[in-house]
Parts: C-alpha cells; structure tokens; sequence
C-alpha cells in the first residue's frame, strides 16, 4: 500500500513538473512567439523582466512547487535505482533516511532563496 | 549478420551444469546433421539418444502450447519446440537454461519464484457467490467487448521466457515480475471477477508493477503474444485511480439468463448424453 501511494505522488510531482517547466520553458525560450510573463519587449533574461516575474506571487507559489515536485520526483526515482540493487532492510532504511533528510533541507533552502528573491524583487521594483 | 547459406551440419553448443559434479555451468558442442524442419527440441532429442543421454530439459507437448520447454536459445528466450534451427540462420545453435532462475540441472532453470509470485497474486476468478460457483444454474454473462478486455493476456502459458528477459528481474528478484504481474491483471480485467481488493494486497506492495521500467522485452519474447508490459502499464493505472477514489471496481458479472423464445434449428444433432457428474461414472 505504501508504494502505492508514493508511486501515485511520483506520477502527480511528474505532472506537475510537466506543467510548470513547460511554463518556464515557454516564458523563457518562446517569448518571440508567445509574450506571457514578460513585462517589457526585452529579453526575457533582461533585470527589468526578471524583476516584474520575480515580484509576482503566481512566480513564487509556481517555483517552491517546481522545486518540492522535482526533488520528490528525482529522490523517489533515486530510491527505487538504489532499492533495485536489492540492498539489506537496514540500508534501506538507511537510505530512506537520508533522502527524505536531503529532500527536507534542500526544499527549506530552495524556499528560503525563492521568498528571499521575491522580496529582493518587491524592494528593487 | 543472420548467416543464409545451407548447412549441411549444425553444432548445438549447449551449456551444461550436474550440480553433483560441477562447480559451474560450461558448455559442450554437439553436431547433428541439418534435417529440414527440425527444431531446437528435436535436436536436443537427438542429442541425448545419440551423444550425451545425460542431457536433461523440460519439455511437453512439442507445439508451443505447454510452456515447458522455455530456453535461452541464441541469446533470446523461446521455446525449443517452436523454434526451428533454419530460422535462427546459424550454423550454431547456443542453447542455456533461461536467464535470471537459479539451474537445477543442464537447461532446467528453477521456477519456483515465479510460480510462488504467481500464486500470491491470487490468479483465479474471485466472487462472492461461492453456492453459484460449486453448483452453477447457468454461466456468467459476458460481452465480446469485455472478453477482449483480458482475452490477450489469457493466453500466457507460463513459460518464463518473459521473466527470462526483463531486465529489471534479472537485477531485482523483490520485483514479481512480468508473468504474475501479467497475469494478475488478466483476472482483473475480467468483468466476472471481483477479487481486485484482494489482489491490491498484493500488488500494492513492493514487489508490484512500479518496478516496471517499460523495457518491452516481455512483449517482444512472449512465444504466445501477450504483451505483459501493456498489462503492467495498466495495472499501474487502476492502482494510481484506486489511491485517488476514482477507481469503481464493477460488480462481478451475473448469471446470464437462458435464452428464451429460440427454435432449434433443424439437421443439428443432439449433444452427447451427460458424463461428468453422473453418478457410478
């Protein structure tokens, strides 16, 4: 039941990834054709666009999900690599441990930088 | 490149392992002369009457339909008997037990831990209605479009080879595997049965479908064409609908009612009396 329910999160933080980096690649590779998210005519990597996207809230939310949904997606994908090796009870355990332990922290790290960005932004604005 | 020109001899190179006397597994050629026709299993009969009677295989019914004799024939599991030497366009033929099982001997591979996954995935049609199922009044109504639902799957005849060439057992034996996997799905799929909350007991677990990396090679090897890897994509799909509530599990098919109002139709002989179930028979 619980790897039902983990492969279930996997295939949900996948669509999300889906969505979301095809939003980043949309604002930022296909602005000559679509000109979402981008305040002025300039480059999508100009200071005056990064800083209206990085004022926005719709960024913000949109970035901590991109960032909890690709570290569930790839830790997971990472256990299972490493669980197919058919390691010993305790390692697997072990590594339990320690990926949910890199998640966590790293998901507290991307958010602080993100939060941190976007009053940078609010301020710079 | 496939070797085309005839033959006039064929080496079956075939690896050998007596767990009395042998450390490890080796291999010994054999040369039989290249009759038109002849298969793997034919060869390995002559093999043992006239070279090597110690030769041991497993093998039945010699057309493809008992599963026995599933071999690792030319670096690709097959049946021995539905494979003829000509189509591998070899002049040699390797011949190893299938991958991925311990050897009890020569070419027989222990199947046990497919059979015991097999079994733990309960591969029987499940009802409540067990008096119907001990004293059945009729059969179960089903469609032709829900016979097609599982009728691919239900050809499997276990005989490993799909087991033999996913690459995911061969590294995790955790992993059930194609074959129960397959084959769980196909009592899943059929609109008689109910037993999917028992099964999900099962197959929710580690040992389920997620170890699935979608290689294929079941389907490709498959003697029968079944397409394990299209069952365990699906049975992937019913688990993820069942964790988020939007899987209904259908109620098991009823009784079908005798048809009502049918003429017999004239020249169509009368069945054969009753045998089974008759008392002093």
């Amino acid at each position: 039941m619980r790897d039902q329910r983990l492969w279930t999160w996997h295939i949900g933080a996948g669509v999300v990834i889906l969505v979301l980096l095809g939003l980043h690649m949309t604002v930022m590779h296909l602005d000559a054709f679509v000109r979402v998210f981008n305040a002025t005519p300039e480059e999508p990597i100009h200071w005056s666009n990064v800083v209206a996207r990085g004022r926005s809230v719709f960024f913000l939310v949109s970035y901590v999900l991109l960032l909890g949904a690709a570290l569930y997606h790839g830790f997971y994908g990472l256990r299972n690599i490493v669980f197919e090796l058919n390691p010993a009870a305790a390692l697997k355990k072990a590594v339990n441990g320690v990926l949910v332990a890199a998640g966590i922290a790293l998901f507290v790290v991307g958010t602080w930088a993100a939060w941190a960005s976007f009053q940078f932004a609010r301020v710079a604005g | 490149m496939a070797d085309t020109t005839t033959h006039t001899e064929v080496v079956f190179r075939i690896r050998r392992f007596d767990p009395a006397t042998d450390a490890a597994p080796h291999w010994e050629d054999y040369r039989l002369p290249d009759t038109p026709g002849m298969t793997v299993l034919e060869g390995l009969k002559q093999i043992k009457e006239s070279q090597s009677p110690t030769l041991a295989w497993r093998s039945s019914c010699r057309m493809g339909v008992c599963g026995s004799c599933g071999m690792f024939i030319n670096g690709r599991p097959r049946l021995a008997c539905n494979t003829q030497v000509s189509e591998l366009e070899a002049s040699l033929v390797t011949v190893a037990p299938l991958p991925n099982f311990d050897i009890i001997r020569d070419l027989v591979p222990d199947l046990m831990p497919m059979i015991d996954a097999h079994a733990a995935s309960h591969p029987y049609i499940i009802r409540d209605d067990v008096q119907e199922q001990q004293h059945p009044t009729g059969e179960y109504w089903q469609s032709m479009h829900q016979l097609e639902e599982y009728l691919q799957f239900s050809y499997c005849i276990k005989c490993g080879c799909c087991m033999a060439a996913c690459p995911t057992y061969a590294t995790d034996p955790q992993y059930a595997g194609p074959m129960p996997l397959g084959q769980a799905h196909r009592y899943n799929a059929d609109s008689r049965d109910g037993g999917f909350t028992e099964r999900r007991r099962v197959l929710a677990g580690e040992r389920g479908p997620w170890k699935c990396h979608f290689a294929g090679e079941c389907s490709q090897v498959c003697p029968k064409g079944v397409d394990p890897a299209k069952a365990i994509q699906l049975m992937k799909r019913a688990l993820v609908l069942d964790y988020l509530h939007l899987w209904k599990q259908p109620c098991p098919a009823p009784v079908a009612k005798p048809l009502a109002g049918l003429k017999r139709r004239e020249g169509i002989p009368e069945a054969p009396p009753r045998t089974i179930g008759v008392a002093g028979v």
